[in-house]
């Protein structure tokens, strides 16, 4: 089979979507890591925190570095590989792209700032709050772009007329009626992701070198904000299925491989698909589906079948969806066994090696999860690129050149991430933190 | 009244042109790094350049994502035309900013003095504005194709033009210009002597090239494109006053007194030319398939992006504000005492 340009297209965005979801998720969920440690240590007066937001944000600014780039670059590919989508979507969508780039200037100014202004105020509060701009903006990047994607999906705002947008409304298209929920799942699973990365950092070390107050403390810390947001990802991803049950019914079908249109319908878990095209092996869930969408047991669930084959979304978002799902659960377990041992058993059970060694698994977990999500709520899209509007063959580039740009962005993704676990792993090698906490407590003991 | 394309296409301008000053002085530093290692002079200026730079690197890169996203914004005809015909050359400008960018984060905070990541950060210091200039020379039209709905780029015609050839110059001696113009401005600010000495005699090098290549590149503008030539002269006070503040900035900079004002004076040339290339360009955005009246979105849109505009403004212009004074008017900042 010859892959065409549009393929290559796809290729060539999801490839640096992909790259760049990695740091992104990092640069929306660290902050607010960032802040709470922060805030934690002034107020217990407790160096180990500030050592703690100290050393992250060193480690944050890398992978801010490369987020920026990836950022910058799907910016540019959205204009350069879709253009025809950019000049038709670009009037409806303008306003939160602009302002995405706003409450990101916001971001970088603020961690300019915060970066090189330790210890440069009396109140050690006023540095804390430098990181409010920071979480802030990149909360509201993430909201923004989102909304896009909501527009994306559940395109609202607008009325068409001979096969152009008029009677636009910016701020309808913006806050449209998949907005909520994407956003919700989006900054949930984010502030999980990134709280579960420094718990497992925490827990590798645990591993490594016995458990250190500095890292006992940091494990603690970050394993209730995992235990938190992974509850809150749970309930986004709920109130999700219910959006899509609703309003894209048939993205939500084909993840279920759901055809017939029934009352009670089953919830299937992972299992293929035969010739005849019949689920099998899958464990069924007697009328959950129902229960999922609908909050009701009997409800009606829309089945495959009442679409147009040639719109269905590809019947492989069934896996994405399951993984995603089921990675979900996982990281909420670990983060609910940790208090639970913490809670009643003795305490030497709570380093345990296996469960330190699950708590280390959680990070690449949660980033496989980010990943699964992005791919599902992407690939159930298909055909369209706006639904019901634009197929993505009619969107993008015509210029054959695509197919050697997918290789040489390959080549400067791989580089890039090499180099960047390379530079992580230098930074915080070579400089222990209870090494650094020495220093810290001798130069304050100096005054 | 005006209309709001207008205010669009001014906005943008005027973004572009901050781009230009910040990009310039990033671009033209990483340059100077890889330079002063070579000549064995980087124990003088690296320390500076980095104090500097180091806060304000991501702010750049946002002018910048600011400038295009804006332009797509407010004129999405620009996507399907310049989208379409700068695939390559924009991919190559992903790319060098996606090198430079986390290079020097990883030289800044990562592993330090490294010269492979040095030569990188000199090296996509030219680059890049060569490669951003590419956009400037297609909106002179002739270089776009339309068959059909399908936008095609003749490299060839571009790659023998010497118009483009030009601006690719006038870019990179700009960058080179305004750089050491602003260094020699911030080492005196720091009161490093042996680096404002080195970098003073960069922007007076720097100076006559600048001038040659804006002169050049005019004259090849006037082969290229008649009706932007002629507008532009009648613009010929904006010009004049472009070189005026050119010949001030030279004088102040060679007299070695008040290098802040000269800075100045280097701005206010470039925002001069700037300015007259602009207004000469109306009503074109890409001579001659978009023009600012046709191209632009639905009013709702504009009025909204306006809008979005100002509230952007009342929260940014308080924050840079507050970046200038933290790093760049602080002198015990600047000195490197805090």
């Amino acid at each position: 089979m010859e892959i065409d340009t549009v393929l290559w297209s796809r290729l060539l965005t999801g490839l640096t979507l992909t790259f760049h979801v990695i740091f992104a998720t990092v640069g929306v969920g660290v902050p607010l890591m960032i802040a709470i440690a922060e805030f934690v240590g002034i107020r217990k007066k407790d160096p180990h925190y500030i050592l703690m937001a100290k050393r992250w944000t060193r480690g944050f600014i890398i992978s801010v570095a490369v987020g920026v780039v990836t950022g910058t670059a799907i910016a540019l590919q959205l204009a350069l590989v879709w253009p025809n989508f950019m000049q038709l979507a670009g009037n409806v969508v303008a306003l939160p792209l602009f302002m995405e780039v706003f409450a990101f200037f916001f971001e970088a100014i603020f961690l300019g700032i915060y970066l090189y202004t330790w210890n440069r105020f009396k109140n050690p509060y006023t540095h804390w709050l430098l990181t409010f701009p920071i979480v802030l903006g990149a909360g509201m990047s993430a909201f923004f772009i989102t909304t896009v994607n909501g527009f994306m999906n559940q395109p609202e705002g607008f009325v068409l007329e001979n096969g152009a947008f008029s009677a636009v409304n910016p701020v309808a298209a913006m806050l449209n009626t998949a907005t909520p929920s994407k956003v919700f799942h989006v900054l949930t699973s984010a502030y999980m992701t990134g709280a579960a990365l420094l718990a497992a950092v925490a827990a590798y070390m645990i591993l490594k070198k016995g458990a250190t107050v500095y890292y006992k403390k940091s494990l603690h810390l970050m394993m209730a904000v995992v235990l938190v947001f992974s509850f809150l990802t749970v309930i986004a991803g709920d109130v999700s299925a219910k959006f899509l049950a609703k309003h894209q019914p048939e993205k939500l079908a084909a993840a279920e491989w759901h055809f017939e249109t029934e009352r009670g319908a089953d919830l299937l878990v992972f299992g293929w698909l035969n010739d005849a095209m019949e689920p099998t092996g899958a464990i069924r869930i007697p009328n959950a589906l129902s229960f999922l969408g609908f909050g009701d047991f009997n409800a009606e669930v829309k089945g495959l079948n009442e679409f147009p084959q040639d719109e269905w979304p590809p019947l492989v978002s069934h896996y994405l969806f399951d993984l995603m799902v089921s990675l979900g659960f996982v990281i909420l377990g670990i983060a609910a066994l940790f208090f639970l041992l913490r809670f009643w058993k003795k305490k030497r059970h709570l380093y345990n090696a296996w469960l330190m060694r699950g708590i280390v698994i959680c990070a690449p977990l949660a980033f496989l999860a980010v990943e699964l999500g992005w791919f599902y709520a992407e690939v159930g899209r298909q055909p369209w690129i706006i639904r019901g509007y634009m197929r993505v063959e009619e969107a993008a580039t015509s210029s054959p050149n695509v197919v050697g740009l997918f290789f040489v962005f390959l080549a400067l993704y791989i580089v890039l991430g090499v180099l960047s676990a390379v530079v992580l792993r230098r930074l915080f090698r070579n400089n222990p933190a209870e090494a650094e906490l020495e220093k810290t407590i001798e130069a304050q003991g100096r005054g | 009244m005006i209309s709001y394309e207008l205010v669009g296409i001014t906005v943008l301008w005027i973004f572009l042109y901050g781009y230009l000053v910040v990009a310039s002085v990033d671009f033209g530093a990483g340059f100077f790094a890889f330079y002063a290692r070579l000549t064995k002079q980087d124990h003088l200026i690296n320390r500076l350049i980095s104090r500097y730079l180091s806060p304000v690197w991501e702010i750049t890169n946002v002018f910048f994502v600011f400038f295009f996203v804006g332009m797509i914004g407010f004129f999405p005809d620009t996507a399907h035309y310049y989208g379409s015909a700068l695939l390559i050359p924009g991919s190559i400008a992903i790319i060098l900013l996606a090198i430079r960018g986390s290079f020097y984060a990883f030289e800044n905070y990562g592993s330090k003095e490294n010269i492979v990541y040095l030569f990188l950060y000199g090296a996509t210091g030219l680059l890049i504005p060569a490669s951003l200039s590419v956009a400037l020379t297609l909106s002179e039209g002739g270089f776009i194709v339309e068959t059909g709905n399908v936008v095609s780029l003749e490299y060839f015609t571009l790659f023998t033009s010497p118009l483009s050839w030009s601006i690719v110059a006038l870019a990179i001696v700009s960058v080179l210009f305004i750089s050491s113009a602003f260094l020699t401005f911030y080492a005196s600010r720091a009161d490093d002597q042996p680096a404002l000495k080195l970098l003073r005699t960069y922007a007076l090098f720097w100076s006559t090239p600048t001038i040659i290549a804006a002169l050049t590149a005019f004259i090849f503008l006037g082969q290229h494109n008649q009706r932007h030539f002629d507008s532009m002269m009648d613009l010929w006070w904006l010009l004049g006053l472009s070189v005026a503040f050119f010949m001030a900035a030279v004088w102040l900079l060679n007299a070695g007194r008040r290098y802040g004002l000269a800075f100045i004076f280097v701005m206010l040339q470039f925002l001069c030319a700037f300015f007259a290339y602009g207004i000469g360009h109306y009503p074109f955005i890409l001579d001659p398939f978009i023009t600012i009246q046709e191209g632009a979105t639905h009013e709702s849109m504009g009025i909204a992006l306006v809008a979005a505009f100002i509230g952007g403004l009342c929260l940014l212009i308080p924050s840079l504000v507050l970046v200038f004074k933290l790093f760049l008017f602080d002198a015990d900042y600047v000195k490197g005492n805090k």
